[in-house]
């Protein structure tokens, strides 16, 4: 009875699941780039930030056709308004890399104060609660969500330590202080990238149980 | 303060049972939808609340219903029920008389004969219904020449014309195209002040427009009664999820 809506619904979560593996792999690129120094790279992740852009748009169209259409309640509607507050955080998420990567373009012609040491491990933590969290959201996992709030503590403890490493190379030489500054920058975009995860997950689990952030929306 | 109380109603259709242990208050002043699919038994328990079951054969009905805490099968004049708890159907039914008639035939069976009187039960009536304007230029002519929707809000006010304390509406706009289905939606939420509205409907949208509180019924039983916004935006029971989401029924 209602085959074609279950089909668009599966439509919606594979553009989902596609917006989320183009962001992932600018998120990886990204780092690669700044870890490599290399403004090309860098400079491809800012190009592909349209294409992130116009699958945003082609989701957010999704879901307001579904509401249109389908007129969903329940589950279904949790759903399709989970999916389009997702969607604004993933492409925040998408904006993040490509502002890394404008930053990682700037410091390509210079040697680095220090070995990034913190920010590869923040890249690698973020990426991973961008994965769990669209994960959570397709198979309607809420241990996943979960754990992807969890994590953010991972994310956080790591920016509060690479920020200490800063400080401490301005303290010694207040000529590393321009450098430093761009590096604190990278961090937090890392850090900000933790967060949008987040709000992916709360969504998710709001999603699953109806309650956002333990209070009922709907 | 409720307006029904029904404690482990079971209603039989000679062999066969309609409505199982059904226990439900039903709140005063609110719009209270039941929805479920056909043969659920929410129609049948619509028309227990003002005995319509009475007159099929056949029909057996145990447990309690109580209006206002007077139990409505024990002792209660059938006559004085129907006028305290009105009721309309899903096909606008108007008398083959004029409007006027339509609404005055009420009263008249109760007894009220001066025209002055009548006329104010009809005038007060049909602007209560909403229908006033577009009816009291043509009061003496046949209510049969009026609109589906027009014709349905007619029946609302021949109810109303008896100071009802309920009003029962089964499917009352499924026959209606969206404009006047519009107009009913928007009269039932001003005489919810006035009066405790149980309506069935099989639009789900409808129920979560207008009710307050909606009852899923399944089999003949009430799976889940919750107030509406739960109900359609996290229900408690997976069958109440499956047939509201489309999945069965």
């Amino acid at each position: 009875m209602r085959r074609r809506f279950d089909e668009q619904l599966a439509d919606m979560h594979n553009n989902l699941i596609e917006m989320a593996s183009l962001i992932e792999r600018a998120i990886a690129r990204a780092t690669k780039a700044l870890e490599t120094q290399d403004a090309g790279g860098a400079r491809d992740v800012i190009a592909s930030d349209d294409i992130i852009d116009d699958k945003e748009k082609e989701i957010e169209m999704q879901c307001l056709n579904l509401l249109l259409s389908q007129q969903p309640v329940a589950r279904d509607l949790r759903q399709i308004s989970t999916a389009l507050k997702m969607i604004t955080d993933m492409e925040r998420i998408g904006d993040h890399a490509s502002d890394i990567s404008e930053l990682c373009v700037y410091l390509s012609g210079q040697d680095y104060i220090k070995q990034l040491e913190h920010i590869p491990r923040m890249a690698e933590a973020t990426a991973k609660m961008l994965t769990w969290s669209i994960n959570a959201f397709i198979k309607n996992d809420l241990e996943l969500a979960k754990t992807v709030i969890a994590h953010d503590d991972i994310v956080d403890s790591l920016f509060f330590n690479a920020k200490k490493d800063l400080i401490a190379l301005v303290h010694d030489d207040a000529e590393n202080g321009e450098q430093a500054f761009d590096l604190l920058q990278i961090a937090k975009y890392y850090e900000r990238i933790g967060d949008h995860a987040v709000n992916i997950a709360e969504w998710v689990i709001f999603s699953i149980t109806g309650l956002h952030k333990g209070s009922q929306v709907l | 303060m409720n307006c029904f109380e029904i404690k482990n109603l079971d209603l039989f259709y000679g062999g066969f049972q309609a409505l199982k242990k059904i226990n439900m208050e039903i709140e005063a002043g609110m719009i209270s939808a039941f929805i479920g699919p056909s043969g659920c038994g929410k129609s049948t328990l619509l028309k227990t609340l003002n005995r319509m079951n009475d007159i099929i054969e056949g029909c057996k009905i145990t447990g309690s219903v109580r209006l206002y805490g007077e139990d409505i099968y024990n002792g209660a004049d059938v006559n004085l029920l129907r006028k305290r708890v009105g009721m309309v159907f899903q096909k606008p039914n108007p008398f083959p008389m004029s409007v006027y008639d339509n609404i005055a035939f009420g009263p008249r069976t109760h007894g009220i004969k001066a025209r002055c009187e009548l006329d104010a039960v009809v005038e007060n009536s049909l602007r209560n219904a909403a229908i006033w304007d577009e009816v009291k230029d043509r009061l003496k002519k046949s209510a049969l020449g009026l609109s589906g929707g027009q014709q349905q809000r007619l029946c609302i006010a021949r109810a109303l014309a008896g100071s009802p304390e309920a009003l029962l509406l089964d499917e009352p706009t499924s026959a209606l195209d969206p404009i006047s289905t519009g107009k009913i939606e928007e009269l039932l939420l001003t005489l919810r002040e006035k009066y405790s509205i149980i309506i069935v409907t099989h639009n789900m949208q409808q129920a979560a427009r207008i009710s307050d509180s909606t009852a899923f019924f399944l089999h003949g039983e009430v799976i889940e009664k919750s107030d509406t916004k739960t109900i359609f935006a996290r229900p408690a029971d997976k069958r109440t999820e499956d047939y509201i989401t489309g999945r069965f029924g």
